[in-house]
């Protein structure tokens, strides 16, 4: 008997290595071997493949069976090298066509029945595929409206292993079978939530607005029931529809970690708000064998809410610091590097002491001095660093309430609007940079000869830098904020007053 | 005397006749000793070969190779060295088979031989 060989892909972060299949059968007593690194729930491959083979009709030879996943030194782990484990030893046996299977890459897991069930992941495994070069990938019917989303490559579906087997030549006849699916996915509700719901605060939603116009990360501090979570939960609603790449990269990590898909590329920015008792795997990713990718990862393009920021412990707050850099976010083992995409805006929120009425206008606060001073200095100073907007949120008044009654609100539309027209703006100006938004672009530029501000106009910084009261980062972060607030304001260059502006939308805590 | 023996015992004599045809000598059957029994120890050109025959009437309750587990395996081959043991000579080479008899009650037996599987 023959070699039988086919391919599937074996998963690290989001990037995806080819792995080897190898059949072999020889004149042994009946077993099945599988070498190769397997993990656990690959390792249980041997078990539910030949059961399945035995109920779909088309058993293996009781012979031993050797499967070797090569490259052998890169671990492998899941269950969705199966069919590329069942048709490899079908090939080999001389049942199916073994020039056919090793033209195809195979991805599914296998039901001892020999029906074929969806796996995560698939996305970014055909992207992986294709980018390999082959030409044609055979998944599960339940993962084919997934599969079908990357271009350039011939996606087969099937519902079992004899309807593959019959695709690669076996002389099989057809057994119609109900192909396994996944739970249909929780109607996506889409965002319903509209900026024009907040009432009063317009200072708020016009620091949101700034922060979503230059990807500027976002602090609300403020007493409870001031409408942080409101704001921020209203944040993706204004940012534009992703590209292309972006939300090829959204749609991925999605399947990754196992959330529904569906048949077309979400382009809506994601939203994730973890609990503050998440640990640090659950914020930027982890997991021992395989590794998972953290509400970090998830919220990659769109926004990372956390509210309560001073209620997350210190080191998970920290474990952002490196994404919050990079744009990437790096889990280390000692097997493996993962890496996955961590471009997300932050936003957080918090309560100005442990009582939360410190600042109120009207009503008092309880804390101690020491314990008001902790509260905050949790967060630590080179998290704070990275986060250009630092809003204080005030309580709502009755004559607020009243006055903004029949006053015009911004509605989440109106403010995409100005969002997108602020964005085209800065891109146009930075074109030939490597950067395209204003938080991104660093304070060599802001200084240096294409954007240096007229003496006039910085005045009031340049004192505040000469007495000490910003530094040099702050500096530049204000200048950075006072572009995109020119941007939003549709002017060429920022005016004294827009670095006014930024500058009041950074005393949070200083105040 | 139980069917199963009988099944078991025409399983060894179609073994022993499949080993014949193919140009072995049988040496001896069913040899026992305290640790077990050995089905068939044949000689094939210079070889002791060991056989294990397991033989069933379908394949109702699984393929008869499958029930030759790896412990039954190393009984085996204690049983060989036992044997050469008992039969002192120049055993330089020793190998131990497997052979499957699916003899169903009315119809032809089908035999399947593994050689050399241990």
């Amino acid at each position: 008997m023959s070699i039988g060989r086919t391919y599937s892909i074996s998963l690290l972060g989001l990037q995806g290595a080819v792995v080897e299949i190898e059949a072999d059968i020889s004149s042994n007593l009946p077993a099945f071997v599988l070498i190769g690194l397997p993990d656990t729930a690959l390792g249980e491959a041997k078990d539910r493949v030949r059961s399945a083979a035995t109920n779909s009709g088309c058993a293996l030879p009781n012979r031993k069976i050797t499967i070797n996943l090569s490259p052998a030194a890169l671990p492998k782990h899941g269950s969705g090298f199966d069919l590329g484990i069942a048709l490899a030893a079908m090939g080999a046996a001389g049942m199916i066509n073994t020039v056919s299977i090793d033209r195809v890459l195979h991805l599914g897991e296998l039901g001892l029945d020999g029906r074929l069930r969806p796996i995560n992941g698939i996305l970014p495994a055909v992207l992986a595929a294709a980018r390999a070069g082959f030409e044609t990938v055979m998944v599960p019917t339940g993962n084919a409206d997934e599969a079908g989303l990357v271009p350039g490559i011939r996606v087969v579906a099937v519902a079992s292993l004899r309807d593959a087997a019959i695709w690669h030549g076996g002389a099989f006849s057809p057994e119609p079978v109900e192909p396994l699916l996944r739970a249909a996915p929780a109607s996506l509700s889409e965002h319903s939530l509209d900026l024009d719901e907040v009432i009063g605060n317009a200072d708020a939603v016009e620091a949101l607005i700034v922060a979503a116009a230059g990807a500027h990360h976002a602090f609300f501090l403020g007493p409870p029931g001031a409408g942080k979570t409101m704001l921020a939960a209203r944040l993706p609603g204004l940012l534009p529809d992703l590209d292309a790449d972006a939300s090829l990269e959204v749609s991925s990590i999605r399947s990754l970690a196992g959330l529904p898909v569906g048949g077309s590329l979400s382009t809506r920015p994601p939203f994730e708000n973890p609990h503050h008792t998440a640990t640090a795997a659950a914020l930027v990713g982890g997991g021992s064998g395989q590794i998972r990718p953290g509400a970090a990862a998830r919220a990659s393009h769109g926004v990372l809410f956390l509210d309560e920021a001073p209620e997350f412990s210190a080191s998970v707050l920290d474990a952002l610091r490196q994404p919050l850099e990079s744009g990437v976010i790096s889990i280390h083992r000692a097997n493996a590097v993962a890496h996955f995409p961590g471009r997300f805006q932050l936003v957080m929120a918090a309560n100005p002491c442990p009582c939360g009425q410190y600042g109120a206008r009207d009503s008092s606060c309880t804390c101690v001095p020491n314990s008001r001073r902790r509260y905050l200095g949790r967060l630590s100073g080179p998290l704070l660093d990275r986060i250009d907007i630092q809003f204080r949120v005030q309580r709502v008044t009755s004559a607020g309430v009243r006055a903004s009654a029949d006053a015009p609100r911004t509605t989440t539309a109106a403010a995409r609007e100005r969002v997108v027209a602020a964005r085209s703006a800065a891109a146009a100006r930075l074109v030939g940079t490597p950067w395209s938004l204003n938080s991104h672009v660093p304070g060599s530029w802001l200084r240096g000869p294409d954007g240096r501000l007229p003496a006039a106009v910085t005045a009031a910084i340049d004192r505040a830098l000469e007495r000490g009261g910003i530094t040099m980062r702050g500096y530049d972060r204000i200048l950075r904020l006072a572009w995109t607030v020119a941007d939003l304001d549709g002017s060429a260059r920022p005016t004294a007053a827009h670095i006014g502006h930024a500058l009041y939308l950074r005393r949070a805590i200083s105040s | 005397m139980a069917t199963k023996d009988d099944l078991g015992r025409r399983g060894e004599a179609i073994a022993a006749a499949f080993l014949t045809a193919a140009g072995m000598t049988v040496i001896e059957r069913n040899w026992r000793c305290p640790q077990g029994e050995i089905d068939i120890v044949a000689a094939d050109a210079g070889e002791m070969v060991f056989v294990e025959v397991k033989t069933r009437s379908s394949l109702a309750f699984g393929h008869p190779l499958e029930a030759i587990t790896a412990a039954k395996l190393a009984r085996l081959r204690r049983l060989a060295a036992a044997w050469c043991e008992a039969h002192p000579a120049n055993h330089d080479q020793i190998r131990i088979d497997a052979i499957a008899v699916i003899s169903p009650a009315h119809g032809e037996a089908e035999v399947e031989h593994l050689v050399r599987v241990y």
